[in-house]
């Protein structure tokens, strides 16, 4: 089925919803790349009035990918929620960004229609929202997820700590846990991307964050961020995990290209549930995602590549994970090219999730290639901040030494917190007090010297 | 690299000092010091020299000349992708990926056991600085190998080691090329190995091995492992995540499976 919309005395033909999507999104590399973008501007605002007029029920009538074809598909499809659905079943996309934005969509409202929104539908509406409707609206839902603390709670800000190291050196690792331990980064996770990806390595990298987090009892979970397989395995073998972490993307096709599929989550995910290391809750699931990932694995199937990335919340979403994050500016400047893009995408990706129910958080990020710098990111941070992004990732002085690209300091996320006078998770926030390194009067952490604080020995112990 | 990679101080007081021994640890900007909630003056502005830096790195082109010469001698080939410009290949990956129609044509079909592959990427100091050396170190590592020329590629991806692997008649290719380069690290060379490889064959079926540079893996160790995963390719018939799983944990490298890892290219 075609769509038609008539603008400045022309005609705009689009062949299918798929393409209709694609040539509404805003301007992004890798759409050009694909060949999916808008051929002008006006192309692109006819289909804009084209895609508001759509109504929401189309988007289960007509699937992006083949049932047959795609579990993503099928899992969006089997477990879409129709008496979630109902109260907005009769609305267009148009109608429902008013009705989004309307008082009456209050959290309360946003919290009973989220199983009922499919990728597709969250992915469309964003499509005709600015950056502030992007923002205003998910600064309404809130989604409450905890394993030994609890995250998204109103008011609260938190943050994975990331201390990776180009050797996976336990030492240097410790050194950078301790530096954001003492600016109170790490209440969302402490989370290591491991340089060697192997299951000894992520034994020992687990076994020294757990022995780290019980020498101080820290109410916060640890991660080594390996692939789920060999996750399961060092579950096998008896170690430390907390999370499980992977990679997902928004197709079968494209989660074939990271090496899993929805058996394989499943498997862990049952896995780490039995373990019953959560004290506050058990979501065990961590995962990450990002434009571009499907399109890089030539798995798109023709979609533009933030409708694609929402269907990857479709399948965080199944899992009941504690933590998803976008990596926003990671991938490259093939799939979003400058600060406006990046920008754009990160707040498109929270605010669809957030719709989903997914407990989104941000790394707002960038590569050295992309034109992009450190300016944008505070401007991101700042915006994600106010939109009640769940967690942002930092890392010491924003430079990743393994990764080699730049994330946020410390420093950024401490500085956003008094902005907004948000906190951490408030059972992190009361050990942080507790270890004499917050003040929660002020909500300010103290400037402690090395010598002041017990939590030095975390290197030695290493 | 320069210093400006790393964290300075804006005065000397007690609290840089108490950190001293732990960056002997990391080269992680720790320990910065803080005013209010915010970095101090001098970090800020040593993170953007590093910055500043790394931009340089990515757009600085490949000496091909130099790297003829470090060969002394032993024979050499260069080629281009069909990335005409630097803007070109950032944004058209796909472009990296394949061979232009000239150095194609330039291409003979022998029968080689392995070509090795020494790619700017996104980064032409690290190719500049460990690719010919990784190159020497391995060639006593694999006695009895019919090894190809090396071939100097410019404007490349990874997966236009592919093109040229099979317009060679070449049973692997070791991709060598210059990693994104980090604040800290703007030398770091990522090796890639594919067996049997053809022009659209997935990533999966690769194996790599990253972060080799002066503070991460050495090349003696790059080279030996890499060497033990080019027998095992051998024996197996295959790379990526079949000769993983067969490896011992030391000696896997890693596939890249995950999101940190589609930027080095593929």
């Amino acid at each position: 089925m075609g769509y038609r919309h008539g603008l400045g005395g022309e005609t705009y033909h689009f062949s299918d919803l798929k393409s209709l999507l694609a040539i509404a999104s805003s301007v992004r590399s890798g759409d050009q790349l694909a060949g999916l973008a808008a051929q002008s501007d006006a192309q692109r605002m006819a289909a804009r009035y084209a895609l508001a007029d759509v109504p929401l029920r189309s988007f289960i009538q007509t699937v992006l990918v083949p049932y047959e074809e795609d579990e993503v598909t099928r899992l969006i499809v089997d477990t879409h929620d129709h008496k979630a659905f109902a109260p907005i079943a009769h609305m267009t996309v148009g109608e429902f960004r008013d009705w989004l934005l309307s008082h009456e969509a209050d959290t309360a409202a946003l919290a009973r229609i989220a199983p009922g929104i499919t990728p597709e539908m969250a992915a469309a509406v964003s499509k005709l929202m600015r950056n502030q409707d992007l923002i205003s609206v998910a600064r309404k839902i809130r989604v409450i997820t905890s394993f030994r603390n609890t995250i998204g709670l109103p008011g609260c800000l938190s943050s994975r700590l990331q201390p990776n190291h180009p050797t996976d050196d336990l030492k240097g690792i410790a050194a950078s846990t301790l530096d954001g331990l003492l600016y109170g980064m790490g209440d969302a996770v402490i989370g290591i991307n491991p340089a060697t990806d192997s299951v000894a390595n992520g034994l020992a990298l687990l076994d020294m964050l757990d022995q780290a987090r019980q020498l101080y009892d820290i109410p916060t979970q640890t991660c080594v961020l390996t692939h789920v397989t060999n996750t399961l395995e060092i579950m096998n073998r008896g170690g430390a995990v907390d999370l499980v972490f992977q990679s997902v993307a928004g197709t079968q096709k494209a989660n074939e290209g990271f090496g899993v599929n929805l058996a394989i989550l499943q498997e862990a995910y049952d896995a780490a549930l039995a373990l019953g290391r959560g004290t506050v809750g058990q979501n065990v699931m961590y995962f990450e995602t990002g434009q571009g990932a499907a399109l890089s694995a030539g798995a798109h199937h023709g979609i533009d590549q933030q409708t694609v990335e929402a269907r990857a919340y479709a399948v965080a979403r199944a899992f009941d994970p504690l933590l998803v994050n976008t990596v926003v500016g990671f991938i490259g400047p093939e799939y979003l090219y400058d600060g406006k893009q990046v920008i754009r995408a990160g707040l498109e990706d929270h605010f669809c999730a957030k719709l989903m129910g997914v407990p989104m958080g941000c790394d707002a990020c960038y590569t050295n290639h992309a034109e992009v710098d450190q300016d944008d990111m505070d401007n991101l941070m700042t915006l994600l901040g106010v939109a009640g992004i769940t967690f942002l990732i930092g890392v010491p002085g924003a430079d990743d030494i393994m990764l080699n690209y730049q994330s946020l300091s410390f420093h950024d996320i401490l500085t956003l917190r008094n902005m907004l006078g948000a906190r951490p998770a408030p059972e992190f926030a009361a050990w942080l007090e507790r270890m004499g390194l917050y003040d929660s009067l002020s909500n300010h952490m103290r400037p402690l010297e090395l010598g002041q604080t017990q939590l030095a020995r975390l290197v030695g112990a290493a | 690299m320069t210093e400006y990679g790393k964290p300075q101080k804006t005065q000397p007081g007690a609290a840089a000092d108490a950190w001293q021994p732990l960056r002997s640890l990391t080269r992680a900007r720790i320990g910065l010091g803080r005013s209010g909630n915010a970095q101090r003056t001098m970090d800020v502005l040593a993170f953007q020299a590093a910055h500043a830096q790394a931009r340089d790195a990515v757009h600085a082109p490949l000496n091909v000349q130099a790297m003829e010469q470090q060969l002394r001698g032993a024979p050499c080939l260069h080629v281009q992708s069909r990335a005409t410009d630097r803007a070109t290949y950032l944004r058209r990956p796909d472009l990296g990926r394949r061979l232009s129609e000239n150095s194609l044509h330039m291409l003979r079909k022998e029968a080689w056991d392995v070509v090795f592959v020494a790619a700017d990427g996104l980064s032409s100091i690290a190719t500049q600085t460990n690719a010919i050396p990784v190159f020497q170190a391995i060639q006593p590592l694999l006695q009895g190998w019919r090894i190809a020329p090396l071939v100097i590629a410019t404007q490349s991806r990874v997966a236009l080691g592919d093109e040229i692997a099979q317009a060679m008649g070449a049973s692997m290719v070791v991709m060598m090329i210059g990693e994104r380069p980090g604040l800290s690290v703007a030398d770091s060379l990522g090796i890639y190995l594919t067996y049997a490889p053809y022009v659209g064959c997935p990533d999966s079926s690769r194996n790599c091995l990253s972060n080799i540079h002066a503070h991460g893996m050495t090349i003696p160790a790059g080279a030996s492992k890499l060497a033990w995963l080019m027998q095992e390719a051998r024996r197996l018939g295959l790379t990526g995540v079949g000769l993983k799983d067969a490896a011992p944990d030391q000696l896997a490298g890693s596939n890249t499976l995950s999101l940190h890892d589609k930027d080095t290219d593929a």
